[in-house]
């Protein structure tokens, strides 16, 4: 690289396009180095998917394939909120309790014994309480500088309490069913079997579009482009995927109603975090807070914003899980949802530590969370107890990859 | 290494025998008797400084001899409690960073200014990047911008732009650290100690590039602890001692013999803690 001719004038490399063999070369030298992005992840779910379906053939049953979208779906909307929220380097211990305040709240809300308001006026208003809740967090943490940990923490035990009190203050034994037959739908409805496929066709075309649209973008101003036949491969490749997970599941009940949901936020936070310039600055605040303020960033203004992102998407994780389960009761948001959805985030490849990360790996973390899940209650004569050992080893696993990658690419130089 | 083959070319001899250039020309940013005082503390107690257009000054003066508080004021991070700030011959309030970058001046902080998880572009467009539509970022434009304007600070060592931070040396930080601030049609640059903490070579890159912006006709402001790197690249040096102006040098007509002493024994004209 030193012996380039272009040294001669000064100038950067000249924009040349790489060939097929050269990007390929540089895509397996980064891995090389410690870049894997997303492989870790992906070899892990076809390991987990070989390992349960040898225990159990119901693993990769059709009917087993959907329930396990619709039993993840919860926990991904959840994780989304959390990856922004570690994406600054803070953390957010209430997410789990507000997605149960946000469902309780729907829930009373819709009530026919009570003010049994329509879903399309009370789901909105529901969330709004949530990204409030956000803003309230955000608000503390930022103008009285008190670390985030403590402030959700708080809000943990807040929330916890105020879910209780509202569950048991309208019946004794705290449950609540829902009756409204769009909020039941959005986690049990499915789609046809042509608007699955139409669903398929749109998220393929749509990411084949976007990536020939930045070719084009960085051809029309000079700058190196990816050979065409990657972005080919790459867009066949999720079309593939894609393909057999809608012909799957359309063999059983059909795409569940859910999966456009979350499908619809990947898309919309993916976009925010890696496209907006609201995105740059919530890595630029996790990568370095002193360098983003001497750059004019708000960075308070960010961190309160991405608080009500997190409160946001528990609430819409928290109808989710309300619709699933027909009814609220005032468990609702305990147990491991807390945990899992920060376990999801981290086991998708978000860092701890700030700066690192991006939206889907919610999804793919909130996957392998829930095949554990799902593929350990197949299997006869376990121990409860195995399925959290076994989610603790991957959520290890993950972090390990994580700091051994990452170590990786600060000795090769390109962290 | 063709490395070492460029240094050649940019020996410091051609520095200094530029330096008549600079002589010529009224000061485009002048202090005029400021003065900063924390409590009892005087910081600043009514110091001159001046910088010209095609002209690297050096700042230097012993720990606590009020550089980062001359600075700070520059850079509207503190408000002079007396005295005026020139800016192009007219005298101008700076009330906060934004004033400072509006008028055309850009302080690189020694390691401060970049975020080690974005790449270089994010980084040098960091707080104003280029939107398209809507809301999306113009990522296309914004590369091919940070490409020209590195090319043009001749930053041939980075081998790709979108390359995060963290991979680079000190010496290519700096650099990105420097390109971002010129790169806004700037024109002053003040450097805060960007030598500081690299080695042979990577200082060698940076001397090199102070240079060369002063070359392209900006006026640069050096603070350094390192007198050796001050003689390769300025061409004129202020001395501050226990907050005052002690002593102005033309590189040229002095030696760091007395600029030591300058900094060391300069003969202030009120001592701080005694009544003036």
């Amino acid at each position: 690289m030193s012996a380039s001719p272009d040294l001669e004038n000064g100038s950067v490399a000249e924009a040349v396009n790489p060939s097929v063999r050269e990007y390929l070369q540089a895509y397996w030298t980064r891995v090389k180095a410690g870049d894997l992005g997303s492989l870790p992840i992906i070899f892990g779910l076809i390991a987990i998917g070989i390992i349960f379906q040898t225990q159990s053939d119901v693993f990769l049953s059709a009917p087993n394939f959907v329930n396990l979208i619709r039993q993840a779906a919860g926990l991904m909307l959840i994780a989304m909120g959390v990856v922004f929220v570690l994406l600054i380097g803070e953390i957010d211990l209430s997410v789990g309790y507000v997605s149960a305040v946000v469902g309780v709240s729907m829930t009373l809300l819709l009530r026919e014994a009570g003010v049994n308001w329509d879903w399309w006026f009370v789901i909105p208003l529901a969330l709004a309480i949530g990204a409030s809740i956000g803003l309230f967090h955000g608000f503390i943490i930022t103008k009285a500088r008190v670390p985030s940990f403590v402030v959700t923490l708080a809000g943990f035990l807040v929330w916890s309490g105020v879910v209780l009190i509202l569950a048991t203050e309208f019946t004794d034994s705290g449950t609540i069913l829902i009756q409204d037959d769009f909020v039941i739908g959005i986690a049990n409805a499915f789609l046809s079997d042509f608007w699955g496929w139409a669903l398929a066709a749109a998220a393929v075309g749509g990411y084949a579009f976007l990536q020939l649209a930045q070719r084009r973008a960085r051809s029309v101003a000079g700058l190196p482009v990816r050979p065409l036949l990657v972005v080919a491969a790459q867009v066949s490749a999720l079309g593939v995927v894609v393909a057999i997970a809608v012909s799957i599941a359309n063999s059983d009940r059909g795409v569940p109603m859910v999966a456009l949901l979350f499908i619809f936020f990947l898309v919309f936070w993916s976009f925010i975090a890696a496209r907006t310039r609201f995105g740059r600055h919530v890595y630029a605040v996790g990568g370095n807070p002193e360098a983003a303020r001497r750059a004019g960033i708000n960075v308070d203004r960010i961190r309160i914003i991405v608080f009500m992102i997190a409160s946001f998407m528990a609430g819409v994780g928290g109808i989710v899980l309300a619709s699933r389960l027909r009814s609220v009761d005032p468990a609702a948001g305990g147990g491991n949802l807390l945990l899992n959805a920060i376990a999801a985030a981290v086991i998708g490849g978000t860092s701890l530590f700030g700066g690192h990360g991006k939206v889907i790996s919610a999804l793919l973390g909130a996957l392998v969370i829930a095949s554990l899940d799902n593929g350990l209650g197949l299997i006869p004569n376990l121990p409860s107890g195995v399925k959290f050992v076994v989610t603790a080893l991957v959520l290890l696993a993950a972090v390990l990859v994580d700091s051994f990658t990452r170590r990786r690419q600060q000795a090769s130089g390109i962290a | 290494m063709c490395e070492r083959g460029r240094w050649v070319l940019a020996s410091p001899f051609r520095v200094q025998g530029s330096s008549a250039v600079a002589d010529v020309g009224e000061p485009i940013l002048q202090l005029k008797g400021v003065s900063k005082h924390f409590g009892a503390v005087k910081a600043l107690e009514k110091v001159d400084f001046e910088v010209r257009l095609g002209e690297v000054m050096a700042l230097v003066g012993d720990n606590g001899a009020g550089k980062s508080t001359l600075v700070k004021g520059i850079a509207g991070i503190y408000r002079y409690d007396e005295g005026e700030i020139v800016f192009e011959g007219k005298p101008v309030k700076i009330h906060g960073p934004s004033d400072t970058a509006d008028l055309g001046i850009e302080i690189v902080y020694q390691d401060l200014s970049l975020a080690d998880n974005l790449d270089v572009v994010a980084n040098m467009f960091l707080g104003r990047e280029e939107i398209k539509t809507p809301y999306r970022l113009n990522e296309a434009s914004m590369e091919k911008s940070s490409r020209e304007t590195l090319d043009s600070l001749s930053v041939t060592t980075l081998t790709s732009v979108r390359q995060t931070v963290a991979g680079l040396s000190g010496g290519q930080r700096q650099a990105v650290a420097v390109a971002k601030a010129v790169m806004w049609n700037s024109k002053v640059v003040i450097l805060d100690e960007p030598t500081a903490a690299l080695g042979v070579a990577q200082t060698r890159q940076v001397l090199d590039l102070v240079a060369r912006l002063a070359g392209r006709g900006l006026a640069v402001v050096i603070i350094s602890h390192n007198l050796h790197d001050i003689f390769e690249v300025a061409h004129r040096i202020t001395v501050l001692r226990l907050g005052q102006r002690v002593a102005i040098y033309k590189t040229q007509d002095t030696n760091q013999q007395e600029v030591v002493e300058a900094i060391t024994a300069g003969t202030v004209e009120s001592v701080p803690g005694m009544a003036s």
